[in-house]
């Protein structure tokens, strides 16, 4: 027997299979849903192309300085947000904490949304879609009269997929359909990730790029359908004046933030598996530029769809009105259409105006049709849905569509996951006992059954509370504090001299100007802000009621007592960690101090993480 | 002769006009969209197209109460527009100069909806008698719902994925314990039959002056207890 040679200190942590897995991960943990259905919506609201300005402005200066600063404190520490965090100072360990109850608290409810993704995916089978038709009612004597008075598309989403109840106090049932579905997805998610960066890493490989060919597919198919120009140019088409607006740049700086997903806790997971000398400079710049690049690139093939889709109900409603007119005139057929409509209402208007009142014709605006925007889970589940029914093959788009979906939501799920598995794998109690399959079975074991209670009747209703309030204000406290702790208590010398050894060169001006002062001040503002509208006015809800005077429009609720407590306790309890953690270790160190051999903590930096 | 057929003919007229006209009682309207159904294979609305519409009605109506005595001179349509669309009315022979009441031709027109319909190659749609209401067809539903069956394939995919992985992980854990026992076996031979290491017995190497090895002392704690 030989002696073998001396074995540099391995850590056994799991490494990245390459380069290209880890940028891909990170790419797909930030390319979520939220590109799809809220950058759009925003950019069309907020004057079309002026919106960028702002969107810009707000990714130069907050989203790359605290996307490259949580990387490198990944890569440098090599441990999850709460190891992370704990090392830096134990002061700040409540950091790490919140972002990791953040985390815990998004999964629960983002993959219910992925639920009501598959939910669609596997009813796109049929033909015709189930969405597309109203039933009928008990004695068929006519169309169902929720689905008659609102469209089929609505009734398929609000009764036939959430049964939805007409308050968040009336929790209704569990729909066993859903429960079907999320359970699905929980396994789906269970599959990818049950031996941590090892399967997420082959898994990313698909889910993240293959959005990108149906995006594609989707761009080049929109671009041939009428009236997608109109579309186009509906979004685009600057309108400088809205920049006047404090809200349009407030609602930049919050799309950018998350947008990139930080401060959960999972960009810090991904690049503690890096080795330590990795340029994480230049992976922060590509990943945030890749992210607001799909961002554009895929308001394109929505924009293009929503155009089609408003010149479609815009011809609808034309051909409406040149049917009754033609029917109540006895005019032959075709001797009115669209082009030379407008002639035609003016000489009727001005020869039989009785007759033409007393038809009601509705008012046909181009305009009018384009303007109805909305973002979510309205936007993909209504408007484009109703959108395929028009498209010859829209079983086949709509199967596309939605796994295109499924990829974007499981690729931000994985990150998710991943911050909330890499800092209990830290736990040396939990490292020793259980393996990584039995740990990640009983994380989603236990996420599922809690996310049962979303699939109640009232579900919908939850999530959204669940994603104003939890997935948004925390965020902005953790993320402060993660600038502030870096840059004032781990001290910007020491941190720039470990980025300088991880990549090379010394982190140059624009990365000491951001990280020391605009972005800690852009997040204050922002996060005074989010609270001052929050605060404005009682938060209150839009309900599905289909015994309200004004359906099919929803009904404007106020959220009662009990509930606006439960808001109030998701967004304050991940930041009450900070406090307390810190309150604790100051008790304990006040205690120690009165022993005269307590040795302060050594000084802690990334070379020496590593020898 | 020729003044009293005249005089008949004129009286059958006015009759004729005083039974059929808009609104009228039993009268019924229809309305045809013959290009919308048809695009460039529209036919023409002439006579001859009406004297079929005469034809089918009161076949229909022979169809209906079996009396065999509906003729098509019975039916009479009346005010044609451009639009296509008219009213017409059905008479009855056996009473002079009325009408068969309108419930009876509506019955009659329903039962035989389709074999109207597909005389003129329209539907209920674009055929439309303006004052019945055509029954609704209920929608073809499979026994098995779709979506479940593309549950269940997508489902036994998924758990085959997870039983193969943990599968996997736990023949990779059992190897890895075999591998490390074996190599603990091989050590405690070496140590007996070898006493000597790199030409230099064993006894001397084991000074205290020497390095503890790092790698081989922590060993102990890695090995699982059988």
């Amino acid at each position: 027997l030989s002696v073998p040679p001396e074995i540099p200190k391995e850590d056994g942590r799991p490494k990245w299979d390459n380069k290209f897995q880890y940028i891909l991960s990170c790419i797909g943990f930030a390319v979520g849903l939220g590109n799809v259905w809220r950058f759009p919506y925003l950019c069309q609201i907020h004057g079309g192309g002026a919106f960028l300005i702002p969107y810009i402005i707000a990714l130069l200066f907050e989203g790359i300085p605290l996307l490259h600063l949580e990387l490198a404190l990944g890569q440098c520490l090599r441990k999850g947000s709460i190891g992370a965090w704990n090392s830096i100072s134990p002061y700040l360990g409540g950091v790490g904490a919140g972002s990791w109850m953040v985390s815990v608290l998004v999964s629960l409810y983002y993959n219910t949304v992925l639920t009501w993704v598959m939910w669609y995916f596997i009813n796109s089978f049929q033909e015709p879609l189930p969405w597309s038709v109203c039933p009928l009612n008990e004695n068929r004597t006519g169309l169902n009269e929720e689905c008659y008075e609102s469209t089929a598309v609505n009734y398929f989403w609000y009764r036939k997929t959430l049964n939805i109840t007409p308050d968040v106090t009336e929790t209704g049932t569990l729909q066993w359909w859903l429960i079907l579905c999320l359970a699905t997805c929980w396994a789906i998610v269970y599959l990818c990730t049950i031996r941590g960066i090892e399967t997420t890493g082959k898994a990313i490989y698909v889910t993240a790029l293959f959005p990108y060919l149906v995006l594609t597919v989707f761009l080049i198919h929109g671009l041939t359908l009428p009236g997608a120009t109109d579309g186009l140019a509906y979004l685009f088409t600057p309108n400088l004046n809205t920049l006047k607006n404090p809200r349009v740049w407030l609602d930049a700086a919050t799309q950018i933030f998350f947008s990139l997903s930080l401060a959960f806790g999972g960009l810090i997971a991904f690049a503690s598996y890096n080795p330590s000398k990795n340029d994480c400079e230049k992976d922060a710049v590509t990943v945030a530029i890749v992210n607001s690049v799909t961002s554009l690139y895929a308001s394109i093939p929505v924009f293009s769809v929503l155009g089609f889709k408003a010149t479609t109900g815009y011809w609808d409603c034309l051909d409406r009105n040149i049917i009754s007119i033609i029917n109540e005139f006895d005019l032959p057929e075709e001797s009115i259409i669209r082009q030379n409509y407008t002639a035609w209402i003016s000489f009727l208007n001005s020869s039989y105006p009785e007759k033409i009142s007393g038809l009601k014709l509705k008012s046909c605006d181009l305009q009018e049709f384009l303007d109805q925007s909305v973002s979510g889970t309205g936007l993909a589940f209504i408007i484009f849905t109703q959108a395929i029914i028009l498209m010859p093959g829209s079983q086949a788009w709509a199967i596309l569509f939605f796994i295109m979906l499924f990829c974007l939501g499981l690729s931000s799920m994985f990150g998710n996951i991943e911050g909330v598995f890499t800092p209990l794998l830290e736990f040396p109690v939990i490292s020793k006992s259980v393996p990584k399959e039995l740990l990640s079975g009983i994380i989603c074991l236990i996420c599922f059954l809690i996310a049962l209670c979303f699939t109640l009747g009232s579900g919908s209703y939850w999530i959204d509370i669940f994603d104003s309030y939890a997935g948004s204000l925390p965020l902005l406290v953790i993320a402060f504090f993660e600038v502030i702790g870096v840059v004032y208590v781990y001290k910007i010398k020491r941190f720039s001299k470990d980025v300088k050894w991880m990549t090379g060169r010394k982190p140059n001006l624009y990365w000491q100007i951001t990280w020391r002062f605009i972005s800690p001040l852009l997040l204050l503002i922002v996060f005074v802000a989010f609270v001052t509208l929050q605060i404005q006015k009682p938060p209150s809800y839009a309900a599905w009621n289909p015994k309200y005077e004004g359906f099919p429009m929803k009904e404007e609720k106020v959220y009662p007592p009990w509930v606006l407590a439960i808001c109030v306790l998701l967004a304050v309890l991940p930041c009450m960690f900070v406090p307390l953690v810190a309150l604790f270790h100051l008790i304990k160190r006040v205690c120690r101090s009165k022993d005269p051999s307590f040795v302060p903590s050594e000084v802690f930096s990334c070379q020496g993480a590593n020898s | 002769m020729l003044r009293v057929l005249l005089l008949t003919l004129s009286v059958v007229a006015i009759a004729d006009a005083e039974l059929c006209k808009p609104d009228a009682q039993n009268a019924f309207k229809v309305r045809l969209s013959i290009k919308t159904a048809l695009g460039d294979n529209a036919y023409a609305w002439d006579a001859n197209e009406e004297y079929l519409f005469k034809a089918m009605v009161a076949f229909a109506m022979r169809r209906y109460s079996s009396k065999n005595t509906t003729q098509i001179s019975n039916v009479l349509l009346c005010n044609v527009t451009d639009r296509v669309s008219f009213w017409f009315v059905v008479t009855d022979s056996s009473k002079n100069v009325t009408t068969v009441p309108g419930s009876e031709v509506e019955a009659a027109i329903r039962m035989n909806r389709n074999r109207i319909n597909s005389a003129f190659l329209l539907n209920d749609k674009t055929l439309q008698f303006l004052k019945i209401t055509s029954t609704l067809s209920p929608p073809v539903e499979p026994s098995t719902p779709v979506w479940l069956i593309v549950f269940g394939v997508v489902l036994c995919l998924i758990v085959a994925g997870i039983v193969f992985l943990v599968v996997a992980g736990i023949q990779q854990r059992k190897k890895k314990n075999k591998e490390s026992t074996e190599g603990e076996n091989l050590e405690e031979k070496g140590e007996v039959t070898v006493a000597v290491e790199n030409g230099i017995p064993c006894e001397t190497l084991d000074l205290k002056a020497g390095h503890i090895n790092g790698v081989f002392a922590a060993d102990d704690e890695r090995f699982t207890s059988l």
